[in-house]
């Protein structure tokens, strides 16, 4: 079943995240029209006919981005979610210093190198002494074709802050090849580009951020997201970054597949044994199961959500919907409008 | 409500985990690292070694051990002992001196540094002024005599390192007095020895270094006698009886002085003899020379060096000479120091012992009997007589075995003296070992050494020499160790320390021990697998090779590699000890990367860079054999570049060239310096290149094409549960560094069918990590989350069968995480993630079992894990959480990490130099440490009133003697009281080490009955 609806402009737009729905329900004045289609009768070539400019869908895109292994192809592929993955992001540009990037880079199998080099080297920071030198991890060389350089989020000599959350300052470089390749499957790099002209200058509360064509934050960090609905203010929470990346998160499904091949058997990927998620009854929105967990929790974090809320993924987005006032709402929107960098 | 209770559980478990780990760097075992100076104590019966690092260290009776380290990271020069007292005075080589004492505490004795001095010359003067050459701690027990570069004597007073100034030897005062036909009188150089009248404590003589020598008197303040000795000096010795006076020579040769009347008549001194022992042609110096006196017949003469240049320039020699005997003891590295011990209770008896520091072992000598046999030493063992490839601890060794370990070692050792270990200063006071512990040690020649690491000393047991198996390339008239008739000098070669292995392959790579049954299986570097057996009556074998082709038909392989050993077909006598019963050979015959042995099963698996197989050494046939090789992976394809046929060779033909340059760098000295130039130009331009270029790290995913990813890292047996949850069967699980676990069902027939029907093994299982990081360990963890016990343990009564209800665990320590699977459906339970969050990678992980330092019946197994970065953690099982951890190995000390083993009871060993074991503890119950006591010697006569000429000293000196008295006791009051504000810390460590043992020892029991 694929539901979709009709915004103020007249475009006919999916509802299947929990964003998107949303933005339905907020942008809706005052009737929100919906349209339910069979999924095998959907015709992709309707979405956003008159606003294939635009860069909504790109939002969308991003914050739907599953590889899905048995996906069939539809005819037209243009803006599908489930046909993009994401090979890269810049995420937490809320919580961090202007100066500061947080890249995160999806492998996924073995098709592309990350292909990158690191170095040690010495930078200048400020201290209470005054300016010191300090020795510090560089990116030193690039691999053409790599993903790292197709990307275009990273370059030579940008200095890695952290991995994972994990600061490197004090660790050794061969501790940090290590730690970046224990953690290649799912990579965060905080770096201090080389070169900060590509800065994003960020407006408070302004609108201004959602034509990008620049490298900037995506709404589909749903760190930030998480953040920001918990602190329930503008203000950013630098002092306690690692909290952005609770450990549940963090470990990606991926990396717990491990392959078991039983004697004469077929090879099966290990899940965790104590699922921690369930399917549900209504293939509604199974494209997107792993966002809705996420958003459980972000609403559990945010202590909104009555005790009796239901597993019911539905009725949990129509609670949070309901509670979060206007000004909220409209941080949300700031935040979706936020376009996501995907390099294909 | 909640929060509080998870907050009571938590500080509960911090007090758990209190109880059971604590860290502790106990001790070192094994020989020094770089020695440079020998001291001894004949009244405390105390050897003590200097060396280059700063550290000192005190030997006496075996257990009796102390060590120190200077806060200055220079070379220990010398060490002196001061006369009746316990404490001694080291120089280092940074002109500092510096105060030891030995203090008891509760009862036990501990290294003290008190005080530390530097000369410090008139300003203005040149530093040579007062760098320190020779040292003589006077026997009044309260002047320290310093002759220098300068040519000057200096005395100070001690403890409290007070100058002397007026008593003070200038070099002016002797020249004026040198007679005028002594050729060398206008220079007389640095002070090169100096040394008391053994029968006149007022009368000392000073060698410089032109030759001269000459007797002071240190209460008339003037010369007695002047030696004119022409030849350059390298040492003096007086003789006991005070007649003569000894000097050695840079000439090789010595001379024999008599000592003049008591009023210093200045007659004509006669040179009495004089000898250049290897005479003729030129002779390196003679560096020390002794001789002691005998009751009944001729005196012994020792001295080091002063062989022929030419022909035996490059030996390092003592020489004894006792009436007709002459013996040149050849030492295989250079010697740092020598004395002789003496008999009798004021040590005023026969020598009995010549104690000879070398550069890579401590070698005593019995002099009383016949032949002149070496002593075995209960300490400071050479581990690196051959260099340490591995090691492999066993914990609680069962009596019956010990015993025939000792026993067939005791054959081994039939060529040392008899006599009992002479140096045995102070007391051991610490109780005996509560358990027996096996180290073994591999060695590159092929051998394998095993030791008593119970308690404090490492001491040798046994010797496995492996290389009897095999034709080696050793030519035997190559042999260093042959001396042929009538050879001059007369040397006879002394010491085990040998460094150059005939044939690398022969290095033993991994070993397993089963105490149980005493079946030992070690492996080399050539991939060979050898199965043993405990024999105590000697036997001889035709040894029968397997081999093993671990490729089974990969194509596209080169093995560049070595070759595989050659086997002997004829028959070989075995001592009485471990006999091999099987010989497997891989093929190709790469190093043996992982080995284990399953003695109940009669197993043994083996893994290289190509695969891994199972061999079944009742039946002699190979069960399984698997190739674990990537056909991509090039590096493991064609195998090392072989250098194994050429290294001796090119060793032995350096060593020549050394030889040969020598001598031709001196033709050569002008020519040569231009080129030197040019040269060193070249390479600072190189080096400024190779800054410009950092080093930079590949940051990339795991990947199956990556090298070596098909190499076995680790074998393990387990009786579990693979197929389903009902019944358990035996496998055989591998690891490899690829992040592969291979699982085989094995089948095994019944006892009585052993023999005849067929062991099978089938696939069961293959994970492959998502990580991809190497496989350090697996273990299998029972229903109660215990490790499974060690084959046969069981069955002797000696474990807790395991529990084979609940559903067992896989646990897979990889190189970045533990990972702990559900059995026998491979699923992902739990897991802890090292690398993640770090950045260390672990290297070493071993399965311990921890009691609580609190509660006798309370202990946990926990697993000791050791980093890349050089820490030490322990992880819960089976919940895999971090509990402790300690920095342990510097990050930068690779081999120190790489040679790391764990013990089942919390400890652990590595080595800190080639020649040194540091053994550690994590465990509160578990640790080995020396508790010992030396008491200063009883010294009835204190000197200042025995002295000859007291009653001649002036009042100004006395005045001096007065206030030093003042100074010491000051010195000793700031110290009792530094060491009294700490006694109630000292008391409780006391109190906590008494319980400790008390409990540790009480418990072996209970476990062992449990």
């Amino acid at each position: 079943m694929l539901v979709c609806y009709a915004d103020v402009h007249g475009d006919l737009l999916p509802i299947n995240n929990d964003d998107n729905y949303h933005k339905a329900i907020s942008t809706a004045s005052p009737l929100l029209r919906l349209f339910l289609q069979r999924k095998e009768e959907a015709d992709y070539t309707t979405f956003g006919t008159d606003s294939l400019t635009r860069k909504k869908n790109t939002v969308l895109s991003a914050v739907l981005l599953r590889p899905d292994t048995n996906r069939k192809k539809p005819p037209v592929i243009i803006s599908l979610p489930k046909d993009f993955r994401p090979v890269s992001s810049i995420i937490d540009v809320d919580i961090l210093p202007e100066t500061h990037r947080r890249v995160r880079l999806y492998k996924h199998g073995q098709e592309k190198p990350l292909g990158f080099y690191i170095r040690d080297g010495s930078s200048v920071r400020v201290t209470p002494q005054g300016l010191e030198k300090v020795p510090g991890i560089f990116i030193s060389r690039m691999v053409p074709g790599g993903l790292a350089e197709s990307t275009g989020l990273l370059a030579v000599n940008d200095e890695v802050l952290e991995v994972n959350g994990i600061e490197v300052a004090g660790k050794s470089l061969d501790q940090v090849t290590d730690m970046m390749i224990a953690n290649s499957h799912n990579l965060i790099i905080t770096v201090k580009p080389a070169n900060q002209r590509n800065n994003v200058v960020r407006s408070r509360g302004g609108a201004a951020s959602g034509s990008s064509g620049r490298s900037s934050d995506s709404g589909a960090s749903y760190y930030g997201y998480t953040s920001h609905s918990a602190s329930g203010a503008a203000a950013p929470v630098p002092s306690h970054i690692i909290q952005n990346f609770p450990a549940g998160d963090l470990e990606s499904d991926e990396d717990d597949e491990d392959l078991v091949i039983e004697a004469g058997g077929e090879a099966e990927p290990i899940r965790r044994a104590p699922s921690n998620y369930s399917m549900p009854s209504v293939p509604l929105y199974q494209p997107h199961l792993d966002l809705r967990t996420t958003s459980t929790l972000s609403v559990n974090a945010n202590g909104t959500l009555p005790a009796s809320g239901s597993s019911g993924s539905l009725n949990n987005a129509l609670a949070a919907s309901t509670t979060p006032s206007p000004d909220r709402a409209m941080q949300r929107r700031n935040l979706e409008e936020d376009g996501t960098v995907i390099t294909l | 409500m909640k929060r509080l209770r998870r907050h009571g559980q938590e500080s509960q478990r911090e007090r758990i985990k209190q109880e059971l780990f604590q860290f502790n760097k106990a001790m070192e075992h094994g020989f020094p690292h770089q020695p440079s100076a020998l001291g001894y104590s004949a009244s405390l019966q105390l050897l003590a070694i200097g060396t280059r690092s700063g550290a000192i260290k005190l030997y006496g009776a075996p257990g009796v051990e102390f060590m120190g380290l200077h806060e200055e990271n220079a070379a220990v020069t010398q060490v002196h002992f001061l006369p009746h007292q316990a404490g001694l005075v080291t120089l280092l080589d940074d002109n500092s001196l510096h105060m030891w004492t030995l203090r008891a505490h509760k009862g036990q004795s501990e290294l003290l540094e008190i005080g530390r001095f530097t000369l410090t010359g008139p300003p203005g003067a040149s530093p040579s002024v007062t760098s320190v050459t020779a040292v003589l701690p006077h026997s009044s027990g309260e002047l320290l005599l310093l002759g220098t570069e300068g040519g000057h004597v200096f005395i100070v007073e001690v403890p409290g390192f007070r100058e002397l100034e007026e008593r003070n030897i200038s070099l002016d005062q002797v020249a004026n007095s040198v007679p005028e036909d002594y050729i060398g009188r206008r220079n007389l150089e640095h002070v090169e020895a100096l040394q008391e009248n053994p029968v006149n404590p007022d009368q000392i003589v000073i060698g410089y270094g032109r030759g001269l020598m000459v007797i002071w008197d240190l209460e008339k303040l003037c010369a007695t006698q002047h030696i004119p000795a022409t030849q350059q000096l390298e040492s003096v010795w007086w003789t006991d009886d005070g007649k003569y006076i000894l000097s050695s020579h840079s000439d090789g040769s010595y001379c024999r002085w008599m000592v003049g009347g008591e009023d210093g008549n200045e007659e004509e001194e006669e040179e009495e003899k004089s000898d250049i022992p290897y005479g003729h042609f030129p002779c390196k110096a003679i560096s020390k020379i002794v001789q002691l006196p005998t009751k009944e017949g001729p005196p012994f003469l020792l001295f080091s060096g002063g062989m022929p240049r030419a022909s035996y320039g490059d030996r390092h020699c003592i020489t004894v000479i006792h009436s007709k005997t002459h013996v040149a003891l050849d030492f295989t590295s250079r010697i740092i120091d020598f004395f002789v011990i003496k008999d009798g209770p004021r040590s005023a008896g026969e020598p009995s012992a010549l104690v000879v520091l070398v550069e890579e072992e401590l070698v005593i000598i019995d002099l009383q009997t016949e032949g002149w046999p070496v002593i075995q030493t209960p300490y400071l063992v050479p581990l690196h007589s051959s260099a340490i490839t591995c090691s492999h601890h066993v914990s609680a060794i069962p009596l019956k075995l010990w015993e025939r370990v000792i026993a067939a070692g005791d054959l081994q050792n039939t060529h040392y003296s008899k006599k009992p270990w002479p140096i045995t200063g102070g007391q051991n006071l610490a109780s005996d070992p509560p358990q027996r512990d096996l180290l073994l040690t591999g060695h590159e020649d092929g051998t394998v050494r095993f030791w008593d690491a119970s308690g404090v000393c490492l001491y040798p047991m046994y010797k496995l020499s492996t290389s009897a198996v095999f034709h080696t390339d050793t030519d035997p008239n190559d042999n260093m160790n042959q001396s042929t008739e009538g050879e001059w000098p007369p040397f006879r070669k002394v010491g085990c320390f040998d460094p150059y292995s005939d044939d690398p392959r022969l290095g033993i790579q991994k070993i397993h021990l089963c105490k149980y049954s005493g079946y030992l299986t070690v492996a080399g570097t050539a991939g060979q697998i050898l199965v043993l057996e405990l024999n105590d009556e000697a036997a001889e074998h035709t040894i029968e090779a397997k081999v093993v082709d671990l490729l089974q038909g990969q194509e596209g392989f080169r093995w560049k590699g070595h070759t595989r050993l050659d086997v002997r077909e004829d028959p070989v006598l075995f001592p009485p000890g471990f006999q091999p019963l099987a010989l497997v050979q891989c093929q190709p015959p790469a190093v043996v990367t992982a080995l284990t042995l399953h003695s109940e099963w009669k197993l043994v698996a083996f893994g290289t860079s190509h695969g891994f197989a199972v061999y079944d050494y009742q039946q002699k046939n190979n069960i399984l054999i698997k190739c674990t090789l990537n056909p991509s992976d090039q590096l493991a394809m064609e195998g090392p570049l072989s250098r194994v046929k050429s290294i001796k060779k090119s060793l032995r033909q350096s060593f020549r060239r050394i030889r040969r340059s020598r001598v031709s760098l001196r033709k050569h000295h002008v020519n040569n310096a231009a080129k030197l130039q040019d040269a060193n130009a070249r390479l600072e331009a190189e080096l400024a290149e190779m800054e410009l270029a950092p080093v930079q790290r590949k940051i990339e995913a795991r990947s199956s094409d990556d090298s070596f990813t098909g190499l076995v890292r680790t074998l393990y047996f387990a009786d579990t549960f693979l197929s389903d949850s009902s019944h358990n069967t035996p496998s055989l699980w591998a690891g490899t560094n690829g992040g592969c676990v291979f699982a085989y069902m094995l089948r095994l027939p019944s006892v009585e069918h052993r023999a005849d029907e067929p062991i099978t093994a089938q696939p069961a299982k293959e994970i492959q990590l998502m990580h991809r990081a190497p496989i350090v360990g697996i273990v299998v963890l029972d229903g109660h989350g215990a490790p499974l016990p060690e084959p046969l343990e069981v069955a002797h009564d000696l474990a807790r069968s395991p529990d084979m209800h609940g559903s067992h665990h896989l646990l897979v320590i990889s190189e970045e995480q533990f990972k702990v699977f559900t059995l026998p459906k491979v699923s992902a339970k739990m897991k802890l993630k090292l690398t993640a969050v770090d950045g260390s990678r672990v290297r070493r992980a071993g399965v311990a079992w921890f009691g609580s330092n609190r509660t006798e019946d309370y202990g946990e197994s926990g697993l000791m894990v050791l980093t890349n970065q050089g820490d030490v953690h322990v992880v819960s099982l089976p919940g895999v959480k971090l509990q402790v951890h300690y920095n342990c190995i510097r990050r930068e000390d690779v081999s120190g990490i790489a040679s790391c083993v764990f013990t089942k009871h919390g400890q652990g060993f590595y080595l800190i130099s080639p020649s040194e074991f540091e053994r550690f503890s994590l465990s509160t119950r578990n640790l080995v440490e020396p508790h010992c006591l030396v008491e200063a010697p009883q010294y009835s006569a204190p000197s200042t009133q025995h002295r000859p000429h007291a009653n001649k000293a002036s009042s100004a000196q006395r005045n001096a003697r007065h206030e030093s008295e003042d100074a010491e006791s000051a010195a000793r009051r700031v110290m009792e009281h530094a060491l009294l504000n700490d006694e109630k810390v000292l008391q409780e460590i006391q109190k906590s080490l008494e319980a400790d043992q008390m409990l540790f020892s009480e418990n072996n029991v209970k476990s062992a009955l449990a």
